[in-house]
């Protein structure tokens, strides 16, 4: 079985704060981590590689420091990691990011599963995973709460909906992209992570994965952020209602809740 | 598609949307898509087109006409019974190469978070997640597509001036569905599952409905969200009291849910659901910032907690102080009051 788990960096969110006078989230001068949805992707490709044998790749875009995120998915069990690196791919859309990731998992010689964290938490879209399934014409599965067996030729897994489940027997090569009730990921043993740090990554470029120039980077992704602005700000006064008195308190509450038409 | 000149550009027309159809109804987030559909395609003199595929849903297309489509696609087939994304994909890619449509919108629920960018990815084209505002120019039918982006912290518009056609989703309940006109009609358009179709699609083995009557986050315009200070599961069905008096969904923090109170499809925050509900009312829940990534975006908010120090009580529009186990069942019962005299006048 070879698997690769694509995974992406991103803005920590731990150390933000709150800026008391717009009421709205401060990232600036944070750090980058591994995307939280995928610890659980990574963490299912190393299960299923040790249930079924075969190799699992880390696979990520972005800048040279994503060898960060890599070194993170080898810590917890891939066997290599591959960073597509290269200024022709800045400025990449999702529709973008999934050809250039698609075309990678063809210059390795294709994949019999491709795991990825249901969306990635910077940009929250959830497109890149289906993205690279419709360019290499695989079946995909999103939102994969539980993979129930693997074998030579198919996958059956739990993809959850708003109403409940679904069973679903995907033939191979197939996508799944995995929620965080999937599995609970390991802690890298420090022997593990020490030699992850060693590991060499490769660094691959457009003409590696054979990718199409126009079809890369800000020039072939069809969206544009044209403006971006502060969202309407929040009413910055905060109505403080006192539950000393509880009953007081709520009707103070529930007179507010109807005056303003929200119930 | 990349356009490669005018002509080719207004050769798209009219505004699509895909209807949320499931056991046989229309999703209510369907009739949302419309209005919104119908305001751009007035501005741009064009039509609004429902594409439907279901099962057993054929009698549901004059619920469609009412709130504003011009024509519906209709395809009913028991193979579509289930979503299958390989199987809707291949017939929406198949209709808009035929048709043309300018726009697509969709919901941007768990099956067109997933089906959308399948077909964007077959087809080239833009598609922008999650928007809280869609405007039109009316000379070039550009779509100026407006989301938040970085967890809410500013709001980004997007548009893909040189691809088409241009497609969008939207959270149910993000806007307001129009007023329908009973009686009002427009064309049927029967397509079939074509053998082509069905060509390298999965298996659905079975489909298990197991939410019961219980408001999905997804779908809900009130949230009722509950933290580490709701002291276990107990807690929560206090909880779930409140949010079906007030016909609301039951939300969570991460504690909440790794602590087992509840399950894991009620988290909000950066690992769970991202929420943009009218109101939200936040019990015992301090706010740390992955969770208010995921419901700063929300309307109204309400937090209520014995200590008002936390980031939560700071954000909210309304803060309440004291004791949760006292203050929410006082709450319940008030609005449990309010609501029967209303009934009575």
């Amino acid at each position: 079985m070879k698997i690769v788990v694509c995974v992406k960096q991103v803005p920590a969110t731990a150390d933000a704060r709150i800026d008391p006078e717009t009421k709205r989230i401060i990232r600036e001068g944070t750090k980058a981590v591994l995307n939280p949805f995928d610890l659980y992707a990574v963490e299912e490709a190393v299960r299923i590689r040790e249930r079924a044998g075969g190799e699992v790749i880390a696979l990520s875009m972005g800048p040279e420091n994503a060898k960060n995120s890599l070194i993170e998915a080898l810590s917890m069990g891939a066997d290599r990691a591959v960073l597509l690196c290269d200024r022709a791919f800045g400025g990449s859309d999702t529709w973008a990011t999934g050809y250039a990731l698609s075309k990678a998992i063809e210059a390795l010689g294709g994949a019999d599963l491709i795991i990825c964290g249901k969306q990635a938490v910077d940009g929250d879209t959830a497109q890149v995973g289906p993205g690279i399934a419709a360019r290499l014409d695989i079946m995909q599965a999103a939102n994969v709460s539980k993979v129930e067996d693997v074998d030579p030729g198919h996958i059956r897994v739990c993809r959850s909906n708003e109403y409940g489940y679904d069973l679903l027997r995907l033939r191979l090569p197939a996508l799944i992209t995995v929620l965080k009730d999937i599995n609970i990921p390991r802690i890298p043993t420090l022997k593990n992570a020490r030699k992850a740090r060693q590991a060499d990554i490769a660094v691959w470029t457009p003409s590696d994965i054979g990718a199409d120039p126009g079809l890369i980077g800000l020039n072939a992704s069809p969206t544009r952020v044209v403006k971006t602005e502060p969202p309407a700000l929040r009413d910055s006064v905060t109505l403080h209602i006192d539950g000393g008195e509880p009953e007081k308190a709520a009707a103070a509450l529930a007179g507010e809740l109807f005056g303003r038409g929200l119930l | 598609m990349k356009i490669q000149s005018e002509q080719e550009k207004s050769s798209y027309k009219n505004v699509w949307t895909v209807a949320e159809v499931a056991n046989g109804a229309v999703h209510p987030v369907s009739y949302e898509l419309i209005g919104a559909a119908r305001r751009l395609a007035d501005a741009r003199g064009s039509q609004v087109w429902t594409v439907a595929l279901g099962c057993g849903h054929t009698g549901e297309a004059g619920s469609l006409f009412a709130y504003g489509a011009d024509k519906v696609i209709l395809v009913d087939d028991s193979r579509l019974e289930a979503f299958n994304d390989e199987l809707e994909c291949n017939i929406l890619q198949r209709l808009t190469i035929r048709y043309r449509p300018e726009i697509l919108l969709c919901a941007a629920t768990s099956r067109g978070r997933a089906l959308i960018p399948r077909l964007a990815g077959k087809l080239h084209a833009g598609l922008t997640a999650d928007c809280t505002g869609l405007a039109i120019d009316p000379g070039n039918g550009d779509l100026l597509q407006t989301r938040p982006a970085f967890g809410g912290n500013i709001m980004a518009t997007i548009r893909s001036s040189e691809y088409r056609p241009q497609m969008a989703t939207v959270r149910p309940k993000v806007m307001s569905a129009p007023e329908p006109l009973p009686g009002r009609t427009g064309e049927i358009i029967r397509e079939t599952v074509e053998p082509g179709d069905v060509f390298k699609v999965k298996e659905i083995l079975q489909s298990v409905r197991q939410n019961g009557s219980a408001v999905s986050l997804g779908d809900a315009r009130i949230i009722v969200a509950g933290g580490r200070a709701m002291k276990g599961p107990e807690g929560f069905v206090l909880l779930e009291r409140f949010a079906s008096l007030v016909g609301g969904a039951v939300g969570a923090s991460r504690a909440a849910v790794d602590n087992g109170w509840i399950s894991y499809p009620h988290q909000v925050g950066q690992t769970g659901a991202t929420v943009q509900t009218d109101v939200y009312i936040a019990c015992g829940i301090s706010g740390q910032i992955q969770h208010l990534i995921g419901m700063q975006s929300c309307k109204t908010i309400i937090a209520i907690d014995v200590d008002d120090t936390t980031p939560m009580m700071k954000l909210a529009d309304i803060a309440v102080k004291g004791d949760l186990f006292e203050i929410i069942p006082a709450v319940i019962k008030e609005i449990e009051t309010v609501k029967s005299k209303q009934e009575k006048a």
